[in-house]
């Protein structure tokens, strides 16, 4: 394939061509309403070429892989069509490498009967719970191979694998339903999906104490959020607006989003790397085949740099973090995060909700969404913070800020950091992609709850 | 296809093949211009047996060896298949446009044309808008057979054309947008440009609003993204299957306000998710949900059907896996109130637009909570500017037993939505103060 590749790849007239080519196995199963409903395996092999002319992209993905030479003299004629300006990229020089995944436990070695043996056990813990009307699991693991080539003379071939467990307990009463999940997900070590059995019991009986919760009160309040929300908050508040993409063709937005501008405390460093090992978000290479970065987005508060591909950092002038991703070869690599989180500050559990007279506790994750300056996150479940102590459970409750004051309104960061693997991120129609979030506890003055009156 | 079922039949009871080929052409544009254009080719095929009273299920894209396909099901043939399921031994697909051979032959030259001149229109209402569009063309050709010799193919083409701006002041973000698409190709784009402009005049200026319970009007975005994602759940036969959805055991009963109409259909011509049969072979029709406020139907799938004792609604629909229910085009019938007419009749209130994170909380009890992306204050019967920090909450099956007033206008949202807009009662709303 090597050969084919890079004989597709020479005496072209553009500015850059890339083409990737991928093989990949998946498999998948699904309970729900306590029923084993789905078992399916899937495998795709395609590819894809990408052409730079004068600033214009030319892009096609296939299942055939055959004439790939015609395939991209036909991506460079179409981004010929486009381009109108000088093209700008970034070149890494040429990188020629082979990756092969350490793997602890290969979801591929475990038999499908045992890991629907394992899926039965859960799904059995959960209905046999009071109350509760329905078991929702969705696993599925897959192995991707991927080659990458482009006109630099890179020749990577890297295998991915990924791992995602998501399990939610519906409890139902008197017309009511609530619902409490468990989502995990690794690189490629099984043993992350198993002995969850306490972990399981658990999110059932949570489902099933939401039932007889209050609604929360809607309006402003100090929220402490534990280390899964503040992950998806940060992934929110923060990470997309670092995305190179949305910025770097926007004079207006480069304005307010400034290197060296504060956007926090002293105590705040966020930071974003697919160098960071062992997590969901974690490679060698992006898609564009650059060489993945831990990269700090905000150091002591302040924000230092942001993430990108090939064109937006040549575009803003800055230094390349190897955040290109696709989710797969149908798709053309964008400006993704990879492994996001908060540092590590000094303040324990217990003194962060010490004066809080009245103030929400919000718990695990349902979801969240960003629009750049606004964003939104849901926790899983909450509670009332009164006196210093914690009260009463609540229902979920969605929690919204403003990328602007939110992050500023930082009050305390925990000690206990923890990533929360379970998520798939989406942009475009790219999802959901494989990447990690975490924090320790954040305190949040002044946070918009939604709920009644 | 053909040898891949044959190969299954030696070893199954029941198969069934599907087939379907895309050919996609999006063109993008980024900040006002023409950025990219993509040329996506795909086939996938995808294998269901039924062996053993068990079912198994595998799907390739791209290239497979019919062997391997069929070793793939019958490795995972370990899930129950309900008493009665059975393929369709003859397929009657419902005639319904869904292909326009215009649409394959549309130069890139032309989607291009079309894009930017999308962004001018727009642009010449307000010049710093900061524009993404999208012109894009597709066509797919679906093939079905299964060994009770059911067999259906048919070709559906598609145009969309959308746009987002994004309009920056200060620390201000602004952002409004729209969308058309059809299986037609599409040359206007009048609609398009005047939604947009619509929405930048009601957000010229902003508007403060306090935290309390008040009147909403739903627009027809606004239905899309706050009450669409609990209605789409609650009417899924799975969820009602599984005991997830309110409306179990309450079909037949009066459940929304007595305006309240709601049907599911498949056979509207032109319309993006129209099909002559769903993705079983079970041809498309239109299922009437609500009725005067009472529960009539849900969806369903070949599989959920058999599992409730109930006749599939042809709305198998295969997102990537097995089929299962889901919504063909959604429709709520119009009323007979204006739109300024009931903006008229608030005294302080919201028209909701846009709400981010709405289907993110507790979708399954219809709850709904989100932040007011695109929302206009009412002050004493006009609307007086946009609100920001601003979050609305409620629930779906109050907010539909205290409808106020239903449009007697409709639009399509997403090519998914039909629905005139709705006057609601009271509904808390949450914003940040000072």
């Amino acid at each position: 394939m090597r050969d084919i590749i890079f004989e597709a790849l020479k005496g072209h007239n553009a500015d850059y061509i890339e083409v990737r080519v991928e093989e990949s196995q998946a498999t998948r199963i699904v309970y729900r309403g306590g029923r084993l409903e789905e078992m399916g395996r899937t495998s795709a092999v395609g590819g894809n070429v990408r052409a730079l002319v004068n600033g214009g992209w030319g892009f096609a993905s296939f299942n055939n892989l055959d004439r790939l030479r015609e395939k991209v003299a036909v991506v460079i004629s179409q981004a010929r069509l486009l381009g109108r300006e000088t093209s700008k990229l970034c070149f890494t020089g040429p990188i020629v490498d082979v990756v092969v995944p350490e793997v602890k436990k290969s979801p591929a070695e475990v038999p499908l009967v045992l890991k629907k043996q394992l899926l039965d056990e859960y799904n059995d813990i959960v209905m046999s719970t009071p109350k509760v009307r329905s078991c929702q699991i969705n696993y599925q693991d897959s192995q991707r191979k991927l080659l990458f080539a482009n006109s630099e003379g890179s020749y990577i071939e890297q295998t991915k694998l990924d791992i995602n467990l998501r399990l939610a307990a519906v409890a139902a009463s008197d017309g009511e339903v609530q619902q409490a999940g468990l989502s995990l997900g690794s690189p490629g070590d099984f043993s992350v999906v198993e002995g969850l059995q306490e972990k399981v019991r658990e999110t059932a009986r949570r489902a099933v104490r939401l039932l007889s919760a209050p609604y929360a009160k809607g309006g402003e309040y100090t929220v402490v959020l534990d280390p899964i929300l503040a992950g998806v908050f940060v992934h929110e508040a923060f990470g997309h607006l670092s995305e190179a993409d949305h910025v770097y063709e926007n004079q207006k937005l480069q304005e307010i989003m400034v290197l060296g501008r504060r956007f926090g405390s002293k105590e705040l460093n966020i930071v974003d790397g697919a160098a960071v090992p062992g997590l969901r978000g974690s490679y060698k290479y992006d898609d564009e085949g650059v060489p993945a970065t831990k990269t700090y987005l905000i150091r002591e508060g302040i924000l230092v740099s942001r993430l990108h591909s090939r064109e937006t950092a040549a575009k803003m002038g800055e230094q390349l973090t190897g955040n290109a991703r696709a989710i797969s070869y149908i798709y053309p690599p964008i400006v993704r995060m990879t492994n996001t989180y908060i540092e590590p500050g000094g303040v324990s559990f217990e003194d962060m909700i010490s004066d809080i007279k009245e103030g929400v506790y919000a718990r695990e994750w349902y979801g969240g969404t960003t629009s750049l300056e606004m964003f939104t996150f849901s926790a899983g479940e909450a509670y009332t913070i009164r006196n210093g102590k914690l009260a009463e459970l609540l229902r979920p409750v969605v929690l919204s800020g403003n990328v602007f004051t939110t992050l500023m309104n930082i009050e305390a960061i925990g000690n206990d950091l923890e990533m929360e693997q379970g998520g798939g991120c989406g942009k475009g129609d790219q999802w959901p992609l494989p990447v990690s979030n975490g924090s320790p506890h954040i305190r949040v003055s002044r946070c918009l709850v939604g709920g009644k009156h | 296809m053909e040898e891949v079922l044959e190969k299954a039949r030696e070893v199954a009871e029941q198969a069934e093949v599907f087939q379907m080929v895309s050919m996609a052409m999006p063109v993008y544009f980024h900040a006002n211009r023409l950025k990219q254009v993509e040329d996506r080719e795909s086939t996938v095929t995808a294998l269901r047996i039924v062996k053993g009273g068990k079912a198994g299920f595998a799907q390739a894209s791209g290239f497979i060896r019919p062997a391997d396909l069929v070793q793939m099901a019958v490795e995972t043939c370990r899930f129950d298949v309900p008493e009665g399921f059975s393929f369709p031994a003859k397929v009657d697909p419902v005639q319904v446009e869904t292909f326009d051979p215009e649409v394959d032959g549309v130069p890139i030259e032309d989607m291009a044309g079309l894009g930017q001149s999308l962004i001018d229109a727009v642009r010449s209402h307000t010049p710093e808008l900061l524009c993404d569009a999208l012109v894009a063309k597709r066509v797919i050709s679906v093939h079905l057979i299964n060994s009770n010799g059911g067999e259906a193919s048919y070709r559906k083409s598609y145009f969309r054309i959308s746009i987002d701006g994004m309009l920056v002041r200060g620390e201000d973000m602004l952002f409004v947008g729209d969308s058309q698409s059809s299986c037609r190709r599409l040359t206007d784009f009048k609609s398009v440009v005047n939604e947009v402009i619509r929405q930048l005049e009601l957000a010229k200026r902003n508007a403060s609003i306090k935290t309390r319970t008040m009147p909403v009007v739903f627009t027809a975005y606004g239905v899309a993204s706050c009450l669409l994602p609990s209605l789409v759940a609650a009417f899924n036969g799975k969820i009602v299957y599984d005991g997830s959805s309110p409306l179990k055991d309450r079909l037949g009963e009066q459940v929304f306000d007595a305006r309240f109409n709601l049907w599911d259909d498949a056979t509207i011509s032109f319309q993006p998710r129209s099909y002559p049969c769903d993705d079983e072979g079970v041809s498309g029709q239109r299922t009437t949900l609500v009725e005067r406020g009472v529960v009539l139907h849900f969806l369903y799938d070949l599989h959920t059907a058999a599992l409730s004792g109930s006749r599939s609604t042809g709305n198998g629909s295969r997102q990537g896996g097995l089929p299962a229910p889901h919504p063909s085009s959604l429709v709520i019938g119009e009323g007979d109130s204006d739109f300024w007419d009931m903006v008229r009749d608030i005294k302080e209130g919201l028209v909701v637009e846009l709400v981010m994170g709405a289907e993110q909380g507790n979708v399954l009890n219809g709850d709904f909570s989100g932040n007011v992306l695109l929302g206009y204050k009412v002050e004493d019967g006009e609307i007086v500017g946009r609100v920001k920090n601003t979050m609305v909450s409620g629930n779906v099956y109050q907010v539909l037993n205290q409808i106020e007033g239903i449009g007697k206008e409709r639009r399509w949202v997403e090519g998914a939505l039909l629905t005139p807009c709705l006057y609601c009662g009271g509904l808390p709303v949450a914003t940040k103060e000072g």
